[in-house]
């Protein structure tokens, strides 16, 4: 599943910022980072691909689906089957343990059944990313680095196309910042997700396959990997 | 939606403390105002209807309270008692037929109430076993009593002694099960009838004791002067009445200066009550005749008064419970936008986001409403036996 930016323009009524940006495909299985100062319009630009957003001009199609083409609930489903989001403060349900954090977006999500299929799917997942003794535990009582590891879970139980990460290591030790989003990357790679990871943080940009800054919309290349 | 309420579940386990504590104060405030109309109502409602049953008290003077509540539900006793010719007076006036109350005495917490079988057909009492107390010393249980202390026709009950250091004092007396009445839902449920001779037994005015002309006795009496026979302590009393020694019971004194606590006139008409009451009021001093309808109104204006305070006070809590309920859920709505803007980002529907918050709300509220509810059932059920208990203890 292949994604593309065509001309979009969008702007914040009454507070004079716009987004503007001519055209962006990235391809599945890519790892791009997206880069700028704060203000610039990252997560912004997050916000329109997950169709949170609706831009004024211009058309962004996942897999041959067009977002400004769906409704409003429509666009919700799509997210919630076909888009995985990780946020920078995980954003975890604190009254929800490990298991019924990582199933949350399958609860919500209307044409998904939750059965023991896609709980074992879960499980093995969290076991995976070395949470298997935290699966009936409080998210509360959890680190920051399995806080996270549940929020990547939580992303990708539905197999999404698109993986929207906005500042994922924001909240990690310099050590498990590495380790995290190389597993992230690796992870989407290897199911030929694309993964749009918002970061502020320069050192990790050599992990991505490419680099957008935002601010100039100067599209860089990566290192080869 | 099974998901969402399994969501929601979730989140009500995971704060079920402040969710008790805000279920509990909803559930009281809703109920106690409820509940206390309730009752009082109910209470009234059954007092006066006693009252009207008994429109008429005669007793000694004092309180007018506590002798129509002494009379209507044998639990006060009188500060002072009638003397028995009072009943032969208050007959000799052709306005009514007399009944007397001896309720002194107490078995087990349960009133022994004296008196005479006319009692049983004044209060259409039935019998739900055995036969009216017929004999000297026999006693017929009503309802709540026989079931309380697990009595039938043929057991005994034995009166409780009032004062159990008074070593000179008035012995129990065991009296046989004759009958049990049916239940009538009113105080006679909760009372054991005798008849009053029986109730001046109790009282020590009469007794029973081995024969002291007999030869057996010979070396027990201290001295004869006529009629008066002096013995020793060794001489033999009964604490029993049984057809053996029913004839060795005799009453000293004059039967017509005994006690009563009350008498009940059973007037043929309102013009007969009238003159009755007339007659009472001008020309018979030391003794009082009360109307325990007015009576029971009295004390019931003030429970009324009392009530109403009680319930402004409750409704002023409850204002001041719904603020803080009303501050809890905002709040709680506030610390909450995080989870909101998170499974909005996800894709939750603002109709699934709205449902999630509202569990909150709509379980305090269902919760307490059942729960109150509940209580208010249990009030019109039990409530008002409860509060007898403690406006008549």
């Amino acid at each position: 599943m292949s994604l593309a930016l065509q001309r979009l323009e969008f702007s914040y009524p009454d507070q004079g910022f716009a987004l503007s940006v001519p055209e962006i495909a990235i391809q599945p299985g890519e790892s791009i980072a997206l880069v700028g100062p704060s203000g610039s319009g990252k997560t912004t630009l997050l916000n329109l691909i997950a169709g949170i957003l609706m831009p004024g001009k211009g058309n962004i199609t996942l897999h041959d689906v067009t977002l400004s083409e769906l409704d409003v609930q429509q666009r919700r489903q799509h997210r919630l089957r076909h888009i995985g989001m990780i946020f920078q403060s995980f954003e975890l349900l604190d009254y929800l343990d490990v298991c019924d954090n990582v199933l949350l977006q399958a609860r919500l999500c209307h044409e998904i059944t939750i059965d023991d299929t896609l709980e074992e799917r879960a499980h093995a997942m969290a076991c995976d990313l070395g949470l298997e003794d935290k699966w009936h535990r409080n998210v509360q009582a959890l680190s920051q680095g399995e806080r996270q590891r549940v929020a990547v879970c939580r992303a990708l139980l539905l197999d999404p196309a698109l993986v929207l990460a906005d500042e994922p290591t924001g909240n990690l030790d310099p050590d498990n910042k590495v380790a995290a989003l190389s597993k992230l990357i690796e992870e989407c790679r290897q199911h030929k997700r694309i993964l749009l990871t918002v970061t502020h943080d320069h050192s990790l940009l050599s992990n991505f396959d490419r680099v957008i800054d935002i601010a100039t919309l100067l599209e860089k290349r990566g290192p080869a990997i | 939606m099974n998901d969402l309420l399994y969501l929601s579940g979730q989140y009500i386990r995971h704060h079920k403390n402040k969710l008790l504590i805000l279920i509990i104060a909803i559930t009281l405030v809703s109920w106690l105002p409820i509940a206390i109309q309730s009752i009082v109502n109910q209470t009234a409602e059954q007092l006066l209807d006693r009252a009207n049953q008994t429109p008429l008290v005669i007793g000694a003077p004092g309180s007018p309270l506590e002798l129509a509540l002494g009379s209507l539900y044998f639990r006060t006793q009188p500060p002072e008692t009638l003397a028995f010719e009072e009943l032969r007076k208050v007959e000799e006036t052709g306005f009514a037929r007399a009944i007397p109350l001896h309720y002194r005495f107490n078995a087990q917490g349960h009133p022994i109430v004296g008196t005479h079988p006319d009692y049983m057909e004044y209060r259409k009492l039935q019998f739900a076993q055995g036969r009216p107390a017929a004999l000297l010393g026999e006693a017929v249980l009503g309802a709540d009593v026989a079931r309380a202390l697990d009595l039938a026709v043929g057991d005994f009950v034995i009166s409780s002694p009032e004062n159990v250091f008074d070593i000179a004092g008035v012995y129990p007396l065991k009296m046989p099960v004759v009958g049990i009445l049916k239940p009538a839902f009113s105080p006679d449920d909760q009372a054991i009838f005798v008849d009053l001779k029986t109730s001046w037994v109790i009282q020590g005015l009469g007794h029973g004791h081995q024969d002291l002309n007999s030869k057996k006795a010979a070396g027990q009496v201290l001295k004869k002067e006529g009629n008066n026979i002096v013995a020793n302590a060794s001489v033999r009393q009964y604490n029993e009445i049984t057809p053996d020694n029913l004839d060795s019971f005799h009453f000293h004194g004059d039967n017509s200066r005994h006690p009563i606590s009350a008498i009940l006139p059973v007037t043929k008409d309102s013009k007969s009550a009238a003159l009755l009451i007339g007659l009472y009021q001008e020309e018979r001093e030391g003794i009082q005749i009360v109307r325990s309808q007015r009576v029971i109104s009295e004390l019931l204006d003030t429970v009324f008064t009392v009530r109403d305070y009680i319930i402004i006070g409750i409704a002023a809590i409850a204002v001041a419970t719904a603020i803080i309920a009303l501050l809890v859920f905002l709040l709680s709505l506030r610390l909450r936008q995080g989870e909101r803007f998170t499974l909005a980002r996800v894709g939750a529907s603002q109709t699934q986001i709205f449902l999630l918050m509202a569990t909150e709300i709509i379980t305090v509220l269902l919760v307490s409403a059942c729960l109150s509810t509940l209580l208010i059932l249990a009030t019109q059920q039990f409530g008002m036996q409860l509060l007898q208990q403690l406006l008549l203890n």
